[in-house]
């Protein structure tokens, strides 16, 4: 909402309070004031001018050469561009020495020869937007009235010597959205009087309701409507104070009887509508649902097919406008019309809310019926509107109105104790503070006691309840006066779950061992969102995405830090380590809310190690990535439940992936991205896993416990064994485990060999055996007959041999 | 004989002290001390002595010996030093070349700053609540006093994906299933920080996903100048104890009254700049008094207990706390963006 600080003290005297201190005020107490523009603000030396003599510039087609009056002892000469100046019009002139929006100073100038002193202006090189600039003026400068006086400044003429306010309004405050409203809300502010605005009228002998009867059949949707008849108008222009108090509230100018209505948008909050009488085609108003593909031309020339959603005024036959959105073109006031029937009205908010969504139409009258008109100013802006049109349209204006009427206003009374005021907002008020915030807003209030009563008016529908009551006695009493304390009473401890902290663990430890924390969308396209999935699942699909690229919830994470890699590597970061903790979605079927697992994804690719000038250079391996995971579990007291499965995981390495396994379930994987899919997304040689967060954080790692540091030496035995190539380590390190307990306390895969100087399809493993007792030191027959053991379980069980 | 073994003592000597290398002493030891040295040989030559003379010559070729012994010693030691010192001199690096990189990373910027929010209220005896990114329409509307229809469900256009459920477009739904999950008793004291989505078109101040931070407080005796309080232990602690807080009325369906809460501009110190819009003030967080609607879905009796609630966006506060000018700097994850945020502060 726009409001003009010089309207506004139509309504309420301002005496004292510039617009800046307005705004801070306004601000302060609830709605907040989001700029203040000073509307002539750089522009000077533009005055009236009089264009005594206007000719053909002798050499441009395009140019006029125009003698002016602007006050001065000799009138001077302007050259103009405008295809509208001609003599006698009264024009905006910017003196030579005058200064434009952006700095733009005006010299004594030569065009094509001809000498010119000064600029004659349009609107749009005074500082207003080109589209609230009237139709007729929008291609060339603006036209004064005839009257206006010779030499005086034109910006003044114009109401640009004003500042604009521009209220950020919430919902709740549709209050806000008329002057009128506004002036109660600073009356409140400042404790001052609010002036309504006059409606007097000459009485006229004939009645509306003889031109016209009102039938509602859509009572719910249009509880109250209001026809005016207003005889013997001359459609011409507005008076140009009107017109320019639209233009700065960012409305353009049509012609008086549309400019009223539109000007009682704004003073009362009130959309009308003025129908060219005669064009009706009927004496008969008839409110109605439309029928289902029932056909309209709105006046923007828009054929609409409409359905029983919306609301419609007909004639009794056709519709003659799309109640509250926008009039029809078949009964629109033309520049002929000489009887206007003028529509105030009540709509429900929902239905034109429908109509105006449906067809694409919002406009200031349909987005006030949508937060809800004061039922108790809908007769009253009809009466000012004719007013207006008797005034400025030289209409008369019929006794009366026709109407149809069942609405039922109730003001809203809300009572509230002072004690409730003082326990919620922790202040120490006392009755007579309260009853003064009351006074100021122009509520009535009844006082028992420690209860207050307040009858609210209907303009501010908000006001149901006492908390809303609390509410406005807060924001007048101000924000800064209430005190600042710290709740008290019972307490909670102040703690992170078990799951947040180890989670929290896994974090910093992950950015311990080198890799970066990224956050990634959640939402993906089909083709990416299975992809890596750990889980099979339906994907979840928006209802209207906004792209197809974010169409679906993802299933796992690792397609986005593929993303990552490729975005940071094609920047010449070919090297890089990330991961990403966050929620990947399992449908669960439309009717339920899917499952919600957390994932935990790594990536990393390029070189992992490298110091240059030490020559020093180690790509990223299987084995680097599965490091960090092995130091993660042990971190988190896991290692001994975790295996790694050799596996095929699409989009992976056949040959450098596992699956990673928990206490015997499946909980990720972990290896190279599969070359073909590196290759596309040009990355170089990648190691990635994702796997459950929650079964990784879920999990119940064994109870720590104090284990005694071996105070007798052990024996190490180091042994190679030669394995068919399949054989893969995990298999002889289980062999050896289990064999060689309990004297066996470690064994350690020291070698590989799988070159030349082995037997074609075998290969080397070596392991180093450490065996000890906690109370003894061993004896060598001793580990000698463990050793022999696992040896033959060795050769038995995977058929290794010692290599010779 | 005894100046024979006075001189050769001399000539030991003089040799030993111009001797440069280890083995040009133990040359030097073998030469004299040795089996076939001339002290020896002197020492051979004793035979012809008398009994009284053979003693006194016998000692005197000791000390002879003993002295130069000594000496050698004392210049092998001096040598060995030497050639330590040599040795350690060859050995000397240029200090000041790169050390071997050791691989760190470190928090996104959102975590970080969630992180310090979470802290900063568990240490005033909050708990960090979650839940589901993806909401029943419930939840994320009605529970919260935003019936179907209502006007205030425009501000925040959602992804929906059935008509019941849809991404979550604040947190505030986790507030709602906590208090649900209290059955209507107090206190409860939780943060809830995560992810929300909104129909917005990314652009450097808009993105269709972001994290959201929401605090509630639910009690019988919560009063707003508790969240006045609350609020401003947090904005000092958060952005330094030199900025001012001032709140401001405004609407937000779930509670009544709400409130707006501006600091003091850091940059101009509430002069007006272009960041702070001249204002002087930035706005950092939405707060209010539970709407009692609210309450009462949730089951508890709105007469007998109040509440507070807030909420603020940690890409709102990191742009802020760190200058950045562009919100999809979040989401792209630039390493030369994320490796800005490893120092502890
Ligand atoms: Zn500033």
């Amino acid at each position: 909402m726009f409001v003009s600080y010089k309207w506004l003290q139509d309504y309420i005297d301002l005496t004292g309070v510039t617009a800046d201190e307005l705004a801070e005020k306004i601000t302060k107490s609830g709605i907040e004031v989001e700029g203040v523009e000073i509307l002539n603000e750089g522009i000077k030396g533009v005055v009236v001018g009089h264009v005594l003599e206007r000719e053909q510039h002798p050499n441009a087609d395009k140019l006029s050469k125009c003698l002016v009056d602007v006050g001065e002892e000799q009138p001077v000469q302007i050259i103009c561009g405008a295809p509208n100046v001609a003599q006698g019009q009264k024009v905006a002139v910017a003196k030579t020495g005058a200064v434009l929006p952006g700095n733009f100073k005006i010299k004594r100038a030569k065009l094509r020869g001809e000498e010119s002193n000064g600029m004659i202006c349009s609107l749009t090189e005074l500082g207003l937007e080109g589209k609230v600039v009237p139709k007729e003026y929008s291609e060339g400068i603006f036209v004064f009235p005839a009257d206006a006086e010779v030499s005086v400044d034109a910006l003044d003429l114009l109401n640009r010597d004003d500042e604009v306010l521009e209220l950020s309004l919430t919902p709740n405050r549709a209050d806000c959205l008329s002057m009128l409203g506004v002036a109660y809300e600073v009356a409140a502010i400042l404790g001052r009087e609010v002036k309504l605005p006059d409606i007097s009228l000459e009485p006229v002998a004939e009645k509306a309701s003889d031109y016209v009867k009102v039938v509602v059949e859509a009572k719910e949707d249009n509880p109250l409507y209001v026809a005016k008849v207003i005889k013997n108008v001359k459609i011409g222009p507005a008076p140009l104070w009107m017109q320019t108090r639209l233009m700065s509230a960012g409305i353009r100018p049509h012609n008086n009887v549309v400019d009223i209505t539109n000007y009682i948008l704004l003073e009362y909050g009130q959309p009308l509508h003025a129908f060219d009488y005669d064009r009706l085609g009927s004496k008969e108003i008839l409110v109605r649902r439309a029928a289902n593909g029932e056909k309209f031309v709105t006046l923007d020339d828009v054929e609409r097919t409409l359905t029983s959603e919306h609301l419609v005024i007909t004639n009794g036959t056709e519709p003659v406008a799309l109640a509250g959105v926008m009039g029809g073109a078949n009964s629109e006031v033309t520049s002929d019309t000489t009887t206007v029937l003028l529509e105030s009205a009540y709509f429900n908010g929902a239905a034109v809310r429908k109509a105006s969504k449906d067809h694409g139409l919002r406009s200031e009258a349909s987005a006030r019926f949508e937060k809800g008109v004061d039922p108790n100013r809908v007769r009253a802006a009809g009466e000012r509107a004719a007013y207006l049109m008797a005034k400025y349209a030289g209409g008369e204006v019929l006794e009366g109105a026709a109407e149809a009427d069942t609405i039922t206003v109730e003001p809203a009374v809300v009572s509230i104790t002072l004690e409730k005021i003082n326990r919620v907002l922790g202040t120490e008020l006392v009755m007579k503070d309260v009853k003064e915030i009351f006074d100021r807003l122009q509520f009535a209030v009844s006082i028992e006691e420690d209860t207050i009563t307040v009858t609210a008016p209907t303009r501010r529908g908000d006001i149901k309840i006492e908390e809303d009551l609390l509410e406005e006695v807060a924001r007048l009493y101000g924000y800064d006066n209430i005190p600042k304390t710290l709740p008290i009473g019972s307490s909670t401890p102040g703690r992170l779950s078990d799951y947040q902290k180890k989670r929290r663990e896994v974090r910093q430890y992950l950015e311990g061992a080198g890799l970066y924390q990224a956050v990634t969308y959640s939402l993906t396209s089909e083709e990416k969102a299975t992809q890596f999935a750990l889980e099979k699942s339906d994907t979840i699909r928006l209802a209207m995405p906004m792209s197809e690229e974010r169409s679906i919830l993802r299933l796992s994470i690792m397609p986005q830090l593929l993303e990552v890699l490729k975005y940071n590597s094609a920047r010449q970061n070919d090297s890089l380590a990330v991961y990403e903790t966050g929620a990947v979605f399992l449908s669960n079927g439309d009717e339920s809310l899917p499952v919600e697992q957390e994932h935990l994804a790594g990536a990393v690719t390029g070189l992992w190690h490298s110091h240059s000038w030490q020559g020093e250079k180690k790509a990223v391996d299987f084995f680097v990535v599965k490091g960090i995971l092995e130091g993660m579990f042990a971190k988190l007291g896991l290692s001994d439940g975790v295996d790694y499965v050799q596996a095929q995981v699409d989009g992976m390495h056949p040959g450098r992936t596992a699956e990673i396994h928990l206490n015997g379930e499946k909980i990720g994987f972990v290896g190279q991205v599969h070359p073909s899919v590196q290759k596309e997304l040009d990355l170089k040689d990648t190691y990635v896993f994702e796997l459950s967060l929650k079964a990784v954080l879920e999990a119940d790692a064994p109870v720590l416990q104090y284990k005694a540091i071996p105070r007798f030496p052990s024996i190490t035995r180091d042994i190679a064994l030669v394995v068919n190539s399949e054989t893969v380590s995990g298999t002889l390190w289980g062999i050896i485990v289990n064999e060689g307990a309990p004297l066996l306390k470690e064994a350690e895969v020291f070698d590989l060999y799988e070159g030349d100087k082995m037997e074609a399809g075998k290969k080397s493993i070596a392991f180093s055996l450490k065996y000890a007792d906690p109370v003894r030191t061993l004896t060598d027959e001793e580990v000698t007959k463990v050793h022999e053991r696992v040896l033959d379980a060795l050769k038995e069980k995977a058929g290794a041999v010692l290599r010779g | 004989m005894q100046e024979r073994l006075k001189e050769l003592q001399e000539e030991a000597i003089q040799k030993i002290e111009q001797s440069a290398s280890l083995k040009e002493l133990n040359d030097i030891r073998v030469a004299y001390l040795g089996k076939k040295g001339p002290i020896t040989e002197v020492l051979r030559g004793m035979g012809k002595l008398s009994a009284e003379e053979r003693p006194v010559m016998g000692a005197l070729a000791n000390e002879v010996r003993e002295a130069i012994a000594v000496k050698i010693e004392a210049k092998q030691k001096g040598l060995e030093e030497a050639a330590v010192l040599e040795k350690l001199a060859s050995e000397s690096i240029d200090v000041t070349l790169p050390g071997r990189p050791v691989n760190v990373g470190n928090h996104h910027p959102l975590t970080r700053i969630i992180e310090e929010i979470e802290d900063l209220f568990i240490g005033m005896g909050y708990q960090v609540a979650e839940g589901p990114e993806v909401e029943q329409d419930y939840y994320n509307f009605e529970a919260l006093n935003l019936p179907k229809g209502h006007p205030a469900r425009d501000m925040q256009d959602s992804f929906y994906i059935t008509e019941e459920i849809l991404l979550r477009t604040h947190t505030s739904p986790v507030q709602a299933r906590t208090m649900e999950k209290h059955q209507g008793k107090g206190p409860i004291k939780i943060i809830c920080p995560g992810k929300v989505y909104r129909r917005d078109n990314d652009d450097a101040t808009h993105s269709h996903q972001f994290m959201q931070i929401e605090g509630l407080v639910v009690g019988e005796n919560i009063r707003m100048s508790d969240l006045k309080g609350t609020l401003e232990v947090f904005a000092k602690k958060m952005f330094g104890d030199d900025r001012e807080i001032r709140l401001r009325p405004s609407f937000f369906p779930f509670t009544e009254p709400s409130v707006e809460m501006d600091i003091s501009c850091k940059i101009c110190g509430g002069k007006g700049c272009s960041v702070c819009k001249q204002t002087g003030w930035i706005e950092i967080l939405g707060a209010g008094m539970v709407h009692p609607n609210v309450l009462e879905m949730a089951g508890y009796d709105s007469k007998r207990y109040t509440g507070f609630a807030f909420g603020m966006g940690p890409e709102r506060i990191a742009m802020l706390k760190y200058g950045v000018d562009d919100i999809r700097h979040f989401y792209t994850n630039d390493v030369r963006f994320l490796k800005q945020f490893s120092v502890e502060e």
